[in-house]
Protein backbone atom coordinates (compact mmCIF):
# COMPACT_ATOMS: atom_id res chain seq x y z
CA UNK A 1 0.00 0.00 0.00
CA UNK A 2 1.53 3.39 -0.73
CA UNK A 3 0.91 6.92 0.06
CA UNK A 4 0.98 10.03 -1.60
CA UNK A 5 1.38 13.12 1.33
CA UNK A 6 0.57 16.22 -1.74
CA UNK A 7 -1.29 18.61 0.91
CA UNK A 8 1.54 20.91 1.84
CA UNK A 9 2.02 21.82 5.02
CA UNK A 10 3.92 24.43 7.48
CA UNK A 11 7.24 23.34 7.34
CA UNK A 12 7.01 20.78 5.04
CA UNK A 13 7.66 21.82 1.59
CA UNK A 14 7.41 18.73 -0.94
CA UNK A 15 10.25 17.75 -3.17
CA UNK A 16 8.25 18.21 -6.18
CA UNK A 17 8.54 21.91 -5.77
CA UNK A 18 11.40 22.74 -5.08
CA UNK A 19 13.53 24.65 -7.40
CA UNK A 20 16.91 22.43 -8.09
CA UNK A 21 17.07 19.47 -9.79
CA UNK A 22 17.60 16.10 -7.31
CA UNK A 23 20.99 15.24 -6.48
CA UNK A 24 21.78 11.87 -8.17
CA UNK A 25 25.34 12.09 -7.92
CA UNK A 26 26.76 9.09 -6.03
CA UNK A 27 26.50 9.28 -2.11
CA UNK A 28 29.91 9.82 -0.76
CA UNK A 29 31.49 7.57 1.65
CA UNK A 30 29.91 8.91 4.90
CA UNK A 31 32.77 11.00 6.75
CA UNK A 32 30.42 12.76 9.73
CA UNK A 33 32.46 12.25 13.32
CA UNK A 34 31.06 9.98 15.43
CA UNK A 35 27.64 10.30 17.22
CA UNK A 36 27.67 10.92 21.03
CA UNK A 37 24.61 10.35 23.51
CA UNK A 38 24.85 13.03 26.50
CA UNK A 39 23.20 12.20 29.29
CA UNK A 40 23.08 15.54 32.06
CA UNK A 41 22.80 15.90 35.81
CA UNK A 42 20.16 19.17 36.36
CA UNK A 43 20.72 19.55 40.12
CA UNK A 44 22.76 17.46 42.56
CA UNK A 45 21.02 14.45 43.92
CA UNK A 46 19.36 13.96 40.52
CA UNK A 47 20.07 10.92 38.12
CA UNK A 48 21.85 11.82 34.67
CA UNK A 49 19.29 12.19 32.28
CA UNK A 50 19.61 11.24 28.50
CA UNK A 51 19.25 14.65 26.75
CA UNK A 52 20.08 13.62 23.09
CA UNK A 53 23.12 13.44 20.59
CA UNK A 54 25.77 15.30 18.75
CA UNK A 55 28.30 14.28 16.65
CA UNK A 56 32.33 14.95 18.03
CA UNK A 57 35.35 13.29 17.21
CA UNK A 58 36.31 12.17 20.29
CA UNK A 59 34.81 12.33 24.06
CA UNK A 60 36.73 15.64 24.88
CA UNK A 61 34.87 17.89 22.19
CA UNK A 62 31.92 15.63 22.58
CA UNK A 63 31.82 16.98 26.75
CA UNK A 64 32.45 20.83 25.19
CA UNK A 65 29.85 20.44 22.36
CA UNK A 66 27.43 19.06 24.81
CA UNK A 67 28.31 21.98 27.14
CA UNK A 68 27.27 24.38 23.82
CA UNK A 69 24.37 22.67 22.66
CA UNK A 70 23.08 21.45 26.29
CA UNK A 71 23.18 23.62 28.86
CA UNK A 72 23.18 27.23 27.58
CA UNK A 73 20.74 27.99 30.12
CA UNK A 74 22.54 26.38 33.18
CA UNK A 75 20.69 23.10 32.47
CA UNK A 76 23.76 21.16 33.99
CA UNK A 77 26.09 20.23 36.81
CA UNK A 78 27.68 17.18 35.20
CA UNK A 79 27.52 15.99 31.90
CA UNK A 80 28.35 11.76 30.73
CA UNK A 81 28.87 11.45 27.25
CA UNK A 82 29.30 7.74 25.28
CA UNK A 83 29.64 7.17 22.14
CA UNK A 84 25.99 5.43 20.52
CA UNK A 85 27.54 2.77 19.23
CA UNK A 86 28.67 1.33 22.58
CA UNK A 87 24.93 1.39 23.36
CA UNK A 88 23.39 -1.67 23.14
CA UNK A 89 19.03 -1.32 23.60
CA UNK A 90 16.37 -4.12 24.15
CA UNK A 91 14.22 -4.94 20.73
CA UNK A 92 10.82 -3.35 20.90
CA UNK A 93 9.65 -5.86 18.69
CA UNK A 94 10.34 -8.45 21.81
CA UNK A 95 8.90 -6.12 24.64
CA UNK A 96 6.20 -8.62 24.70
CA UNK A 97 8.23 -11.81 25.50
CA UNK A 98 10.79 -9.64 27.84
CA UNK A 99 8.57 -8.03 29.98
CA UNK A 100 6.06 -10.99 29.90
CA UNK A 101 7.29 -12.32 33.56
CA UNK A 102 6.57 -9.43 35.15
CA UNK A 103 2.75 -9.24 33.90
CA UNK A 104 0.99 -11.76 36.16
CA UNK A 105 2.90 -10.65 39.88
CA UNK A 106 0.36 -8.00 41.14
CA UNK A 107 1.32 -9.53 44.25
CA UNK A 108 4.61 -7.30 43.97
CA UNK A 109 2.93 -4.51 44.65
CA UNK A 110 1.85 -2.78 47.83
CA UNK A 111 -1.64 -2.35 46.87
CA UNK A 112 -2.42 -5.98 46.62
CA UNK A 113 -2.61 -6.44 50.31
CA UNK A 114 -5.81 -5.75 51.91
CA UNK A 115 -5.44 -3.94 55.34
CA UNK A 116 -7.09 -3.41 58.14
CA UNK A 117 -7.96 0.84 58.19
CA UNK A 118 -6.94 0.66 61.82
CA UNK A 119 -3.73 -0.30 60.98
CA UNK A 120 -1.21 2.95 61.08
CA UNK A 121 2.13 3.76 59.69
CA UNK A 122 1.96 1.05 56.77
CA UNK B 1 2.90 -10.94 10.63
CA UNK B 2 2.23 -9.33 7.27
CA UNK B 3 2.33 -5.38 6.38
CA UNK B 4 -1.15 -5.23 6.52
CA UNK B 5 -0.95 -6.22 10.23
CA UNK B 6 1.94 -4.07 11.04
CA UNK B 7 0.16 -0.85 9.41
CA UNK B 8 -2.76 -1.78 11.17
CA UNK B 9 -0.59 -2.05 14.69
CA UNK B 10 0.96 1.22 14.10
CA UNK B 11 -2.30 2.97 13.21
CA UNK B 12 -3.21 1.74 16.62
CA UNK B 13 -0.47 3.50 18.38
CA UNK B 14 -0.70 6.84 16.99
CA UNK B 15 -4.86 6.90 17.57
CA UNK B 16 -4.08 5.43 21.08
CA UNK B 17 -1.56 9.01 21.40
CA UNK B 18 1.52 6.37 22.20
CA UNK B 19 4.64 7.93 20.46
CA UNK B 20 6.72 5.93 17.62
CA UNK B 21 9.84 5.91 18.42
CA UNK B 22 13.62 5.02 16.14
CA UNK B 23 13.55 1.46 16.31
CA UNK B 24 9.47 0.98 16.28
CA UNK B 25 8.31 -0.25 12.88
CA UNK B 26 6.82 2.19 10.23
CA UNK B 27 5.74 2.72 7.25
CA UNK B 28 8.34 3.55 4.64
CA UNK B 29 6.39 7.26 3.81
CA UNK B 30 5.74 8.51 7.88
CA UNK B 31 9.64 7.46 7.59
CA UNK B 32 10.07 9.35 4.68
CA UNK B 33 7.77 12.16 5.65
CA UNK B 34 9.32 12.82 8.68
CA UNK B 35 12.99 13.17 7.93
CA UNK B 36 11.81 15.67 4.96
CA UNK B 37 10.13 17.75 7.75
CA UNK B 38 12.79 17.22 10.50
CA UNK B 39 15.68 18.18 8.17
CA UNK B 40 13.77 21.36 6.72
CA UNK B 41 13.17 22.26 10.03
CA UNK B 42 16.92 21.98 11.07
CA UNK B 43 17.91 23.61 7.60
CA UNK B 44 15.46 26.60 8.69
CA UNK B 45 16.92 26.90 12.19
CA UNK B 46 20.22 26.96 10.42
CA UNK B 47 19.65 29.15 6.88
CA UNK B 48 17.89 31.56 9.68
CA UNK B 49 21.23 32.48 11.49
CA UNK B 50 22.33 34.42 8.60
CA UNK B 51 19.51 37.57 7.54
CA UNK B 52 20.24 37.92 11.99
CA UNK B 53 23.95 37.43 11.71
CA UNK B 54 24.17 40.63 9.38
CA UNK B 55 22.84 42.92 12.26
CA UNK B 56 24.99 41.54 14.87
CA UNK B 57 28.32 43.78 13.68
CA UNK B 58 26.06 46.45 13.47
CA UNK B 59 23.51 46.45 16.92
CA UNK B 60 22.90 49.64 18.66
CA UNK B 61 24.17 48.84 22.04
CA UNK B 62 26.37 46.33 23.89
CA UNK B 63 22.72 44.85 25.28
CA UNK B 64 20.89 44.05 21.61
CA UNK B 65 24.61 42.48 20.58
CA UNK B 66 24.70 40.17 23.23
CA UNK B 67 20.88 39.69 23.06
CA UNK B 68 21.40 38.95 19.52
CA UNK B 69 24.14 36.63 19.44
CA UNK B 70 22.29 34.68 22.26
CA UNK B 71 19.85 34.30 19.93
CA UNK B 72 22.01 33.23 16.61
CA UNK B 73 23.44 31.00 19.10
CA UNK B 74 19.90 29.48 20.12
CA UNK B 75 19.08 28.93 16.26
CA UNK B 76 22.17 26.48 15.70
CA UNK B 77 21.46 24.67 18.78
CA UNK B 78 17.66 24.25 18.01
CA UNK B 79 18.98 23.30 14.07
CA UNK B 80 21.39 20.71 16.23
CA UNK B 81 18.33 19.26 17.83
CA UNK B 82 16.56 18.70 14.53
CA UNK B 83 19.32 17.41 12.93
CA UNK B 84 20.22 14.64 15.72
CA UNK B 85 16.18 13.43 15.86
CA UNK B 86 16.56 13.18 11.84
CA UNK B 87 19.00 11.28 12.18
CA UNK B 88 17.47 8.77 14.24
CA UNK B 89 15.44 7.85 11.14
CA UNK B 90 18.46 6.97 9.52
CA UNK B 91 19.46 9.94 7.54
CA UNK B 92 23.03 10.66 7.80
CA UNK B 93 24.19 14.43 8.57
CA UNK B 94 26.10 14.89 5.97
CA UNK B 95 23.36 13.38 3.75
CA UNK B 96 21.51 15.89 4.56
CA UNK B 97 24.24 18.75 4.36
CA UNK B 98 24.28 17.81 0.68
CA UNK B 99 20.85 18.49 -0.03
CA UNK B 100 20.60 21.53 1.41
CA UNK B 101 23.76 23.07 -0.51
CA UNK B 102 22.67 21.49 -3.42
CA UNK B 103 19.26 22.83 -3.50
CA UNK B 104 17.46 19.50 -3.22
CA UNK B 105 16.55 20.46 0.78
CA UNK B 106 14.20 23.29 1.20
CA UNK B 107 14.18 25.56 3.96
CA UNK B 108 11.39 27.96 5.14
CA UNK B 109 11.35 30.78 2.55
CA UNK B 110 11.12 33.27 5.14
CA UNK B 111 14.63 33.52 5.10
CA UNK B 112 14.84 34.73 1.91
CA UNK B 113 14.26 38.24 2.07
CA UNK B 114 16.86 40.72 3.23
CA UNK B 115 17.23 42.26 6.46
CA UNK B 116 17.45 45.98 5.71
CA UNK B 117 17.30 47.84 9.01
CA UNK B 118 18.04 47.39 12.48
CA UNK B 119 14.18 47.10 12.92
CA UNK B 120 14.16 43.94 10.82
CA UNK B 121 15.40 42.12 14.03
CA UNK B 122 13.20 43.00 15.91
CA UNK B 123 10.16 42.31 13.35
CA UNK B 124 11.48 39.01 13.26
CA UNK B 125 11.93 37.82 16.40
CA UNK B 126 8.33 38.83 16.87
CA UNK B 127 6.36 38.27 13.26
CA UNK B 128 8.82 35.26 11.99
CA UNK B 129 9.32 33.36 15.59
CA UNK B 130 6.22 33.72 16.49
CA UNK B 131 4.91 32.31 13.87
CA UNK B 132 7.19 29.79 14.07
CA UNK B 133 6.31 29.11 17.64
CA UNK B 134 2.30 28.65 16.41
CA UNK B 135 3.89 25.54 14.54
CA UNK B 136 6.61 24.60 17.11
CA UNK B 137 4.06 24.37 19.72
CA UNK B 138 1.85 22.40 17.59
CA UNK B 139 4.93 19.84 17.36
CA UNK B 140 5.55 19.28 21.12
CA UNK B 141 2.54 16.82 20.40
CA UNK B 142 3.76 15.16 17.14
CA UNK B 143 3.37 11.63 16.97
CA UNK B 144 7.70 10.63 16.12
CA UNK B 145 9.12 10.85 19.63
CA UNK B 146 12.78 12.10 18.96
CA UNK B 147 11.03 14.84 17.01
CA UNK B 148 8.62 16.14 19.62
CA UNK B 149 11.23 15.62 22.28
CA UNK B 150 13.43 18.30 20.46
CA UNK B 151 10.27 21.10 19.82
CA UNK B 152 10.05 20.72 23.14
CA UNK B 153 13.54 21.95 24.33
CA UNK B 154 12.84 24.33 21.49
CA UNK B 155 9.85 26.28 22.91
CA UNK B 156 11.30 26.96 25.98
CA UNK B 157 13.86 28.74 24.65
CA UNK B 158 12.49 30.24 21.79
CA UNK B 159 9.55 32.36 23.54
CA UNK B 160 12.84 35.07 24.41
CA UNK B 161 13.02 35.15 21.05
CA UNK B 162 9.31 36.68 20.67
CA UNK B 163 9.66 38.52 23.44
CA UNK B 164 12.89 40.40 22.95
CA UNK B 165 11.51 41.08 19.48
CA UNK B 166 8.51 42.77 20.48
CA UNK B 167 10.55 44.55 23.08
CA UNK B 168 13.10 46.15 20.96
CA UNK B 169 10.24 47.20 18.31
CA UNK B 170 8.33 48.59 21.63
CA UNK B 171 11.46 50.68 21.92
CA UNK B 172 11.39 52.18 18.87
CA UNK B 173 7.59 53.32 18.76
CA UNK B 174 8.43 55.08 21.43
CA UNK B 175 11.31 56.47 20.08
CA UNK B 176 11.61 59.35 17.54
CA UNK B 177 9.83 59.97 14.19
CA UNK B 178 12.29 58.16 12.08
CA UNK B 179 12.81 55.24 14.81
CA UNK B 180 8.78 55.01 14.84
CA UNK B 181 9.26 55.09 11.11
CA UNK B 182 11.76 52.55 10.97
CA UNK B 183 9.63 50.34 13.03
CA UNK B 184 6.67 50.87 10.72
CA UNK B 185 8.11 50.16 8.01
CA UNK B 186 9.75 46.51 9.73
CA UNK B 187 6.27 45.68 10.11
CA UNK B 188 5.04 46.48 6.57
CA UNK B 189 7.68 44.48 4.80
CA UNK B 190 7.35 41.58 7.23
CA UNK B 191 3.77 40.83 7.69
CA UNK B 192 3.12 39.37 4.17
CA UNK B 193 5.94 37.00 4.46
CA UNK B 194 4.88 36.18 7.96
CA UNK B 195 1.77 34.84 6.67
CA UNK B 196 2.99 32.75 4.26
CA UNK B 197 5.30 30.86 6.55
CA UNK B 198 1.79 28.56 7.32
CA UNK B 199 1.81 27.57 3.92
CA UNK B 200 -0.86 27.18 0.93
CA UNK B 201 -4.45 27.53 1.95
CA UNK B 202 -6.39 24.41 2.84
CA UNK B 203 -8.91 24.34 0.30
CA UNK B 204 -5.85 24.12 -2.00
CA UNK B 205 -5.72 20.35 -1.87
CA UNK B 206 -8.14 17.78 -1.15
CA UNK B 207 -5.69 14.73 -1.50
CA UNK B 208 -5.22 12.26 1.35
CA UNK B 209 -4.10 13.64 4.12
CA UNK B 210 -1.84 10.94 5.99
CA UNK B 211 0.18 14.29 8.23
CA UNK B 212 -2.87 14.54 10.34
CA UNK B 213 -3.62 10.74 10.13
CA UNK B 214 -0.69 10.03 11.32
CA UNK B 215 -0.49 12.68 13.97
CA UNK B 216 2.70 14.43 11.87
CA UNK B 217 0.46 17.68 12.16
CA UNK B 218 -2.23 18.36 14.21
CA UNK B 219 -3.65 21.52 13.23
CA UNK B 220 -4.19 23.08 9.61
CA UNK B 221 -2.62 25.95 7.76
CA UNK B 222 -5.21 27.70 7.97
CA UNK B 223 -6.18 27.28 11.51
CA UNK B 224 -2.66 28.23 12.92
CA UNK B 225 -2.48 31.38 10.44
CA UNK B 226 -5.92 32.89 12.08
CA UNK B 227 -5.07 32.14 15.43
CA UNK B 228 -1.40 33.92 14.24
CA UNK B 229 -3.43 37.13 12.95
CA UNK B 230 -5.95 36.74 15.61
CA UNK B 231 -2.90 37.47 18.04
CA UNK B 232 -0.35 39.80 15.96
CA UNK B 233 -3.78 42.12 15.10
CA UNK B 234 -4.61 42.95 19.06
CA UNK B 235 -0.36 43.53 19.32
CA UNK B 236 0.55 45.68 16.85
CA UNK B 237 -2.25 47.93 18.96
CA UNK B 238 0.14 48.03 21.57
CA UNK B 239 2.51 49.20 19.54
CA UNK B 240 0.70 51.80 18.17
CA UNK B 241 1.35 50.89 14.44
CA UNK B 242 -0.26 49.45 11.73
CA UNK B 243 -0.29 46.21 9.72
CA UNK B 244 -0.18 46.30 6.17
CA UNK B 245 -3.48 44.89 5.33
CA UNK B 246 -7.07 47.26 4.43
CA UNK B 247 -8.91 44.29 4.66
CA UNK B 248 -7.78 43.62 8.03
CA UNK B 249 -11.31 43.65 10.22
CA UNK B 250 -12.58 41.96 13.43
CA UNK B 251 -15.26 39.61 12.33
CA UNK B 252 -17.93 39.49 15.46
CA UNK B 253 -19.95 36.81 13.14
CA UNK B 254 -16.62 34.42 13.17
CA UNK B 255 -14.91 35.83 16.47
CA UNK B 256 -11.49 36.22 14.39
CA UNK B 257 -9.62 38.60 12.64
CA UNK B 258 -10.44 38.78 8.24
CA UNK B 259 -7.71 39.32 6.52
CA UNK B 260 -6.94 39.99 3.12
CA UNK B 261 -5.45 37.51 0.17
CA UNK B 262 -1.80 36.47 0.38
CA UNK B 263 0.41 36.53 -2.81
CA UNK B 264 0.86 33.12 -3.56
CA UNK B 265 2.44 33.57 -7.05
CA UNK B 266 5.11 35.17 -4.35
CA UNK B 267 4.93 32.40 -2.44
CA UNK B 268 6.12 29.56 -4.93
CA UNK B 269 8.36 31.78 -6.52
CA UNK B 270 10.32 32.21 -3.69
CA UNK B 271 10.27 28.57 -2.56
CA UNK B 272 11.59 27.52 -6.33
CA UNK B 273 14.28 29.75 -5.50
CA UNK B 274 13.56 33.05 -7.07
CA UNK B 275 13.04 35.12 -3.81
CA UNK B 276 15.42 37.76 -3.15
CA UNK B 277 18.18 36.25 -1.30
CA UNK B 278 17.71 32.52 -2.02
CA UNK B 279 21.34 32.80 -4.07
CA UNK B 280 22.87 34.53 -1.24
CA UNK B 281 22.07 32.10 1.86
CA UNK B 282 22.86 29.36 -0.23
CA UNK B 283 26.05 30.68 -1.16
CA UNK B 284 26.64 31.60 2.23
CA UNK B 285 26.24 28.03 4.02
CA UNK B 286 28.55 26.77 1.06
CA UNK B 287 31.07 28.88 1.70
CA UNK B 288 30.91 27.57 5.36
CA UNK B 289 30.85 24.30 4.85
CA UNK B 290 33.95 23.99 2.33
CA UNK B 291 35.92 26.32 4.24
CA UNK B 292 35.46 24.44 7.43
CA UNK B 293 36.62 21.47 5.78
CA UNK B 294 39.97 21.42 6.96
CA UNK B 295 38.71 22.20 10.47
CA UNK B 296 36.51 19.40 10.20
CA UNK B 297 39.76 17.23 8.53
CA UNK B 298 42.20 18.33 11.34
CA UNK B 299 40.16 17.22 14.22
CA UNK B 300 39.29 14.11 13.22
CA UNK B 301 43.07 13.11 12.58
CA UNK B 302 44.15 14.77 16.08
CA UNK B 303 41.53 12.52 17.43
CA UNK B 304 42.78 9.45 15.34
CA UNK B 305 46.47 10.44 16.56
CA UNK B 306 45.49 10.45 19.81
CA UNK B 307 43.64 7.34 19.96
CA UNK B 308 46.86 5.46 18.51
CA UNK B 309 48.89 7.23 21.06
CA UNK B 310 46.72 5.95 23.91
CA UNK B 311 46.51 2.44 22.41
CA UNK B 312 50.25 2.33 22.37
CA UNK B 313 50.94 3.39 25.95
Amino acid sequence: MQYFIKKVYYGDIPDASGGAASSNEPQQPNTDWPLWEVFIRSKQGLDHKHVGSLHATDAKMAIENARDVYTRRQEGLSIWVVESKYITASNPAEAGELYEPAVDKVYRHPTFYDLPDEVKHM
Amino acid sequence: MGTHNLEELFQNKIDLEIKIEPKNWMPEAYRKTNIRQISQHAHSEIVGMLPEGNWISRAPSLKRKAILIAKVQDEAGHGLYLYAAAETLGQSREQMFNDLHSGKAKYSSIFNYPTLTWADMGAIGWLVDGAAIMNQVMLTRTSYGPYARAMVRICKEESFHQRQGFESLWVLSKGSEEQRALCQDAINRWWWPALMMFGPIDSESTNSDMSMKWKIKRKTNDELRQQFVDMIAEQVKLLGMTLPDPNLRWNEARKHYDFGEINWDEFWQVVKGNGPCNKERLEARKKAWEQGAWVREAAQAYANKQRTRNKAA
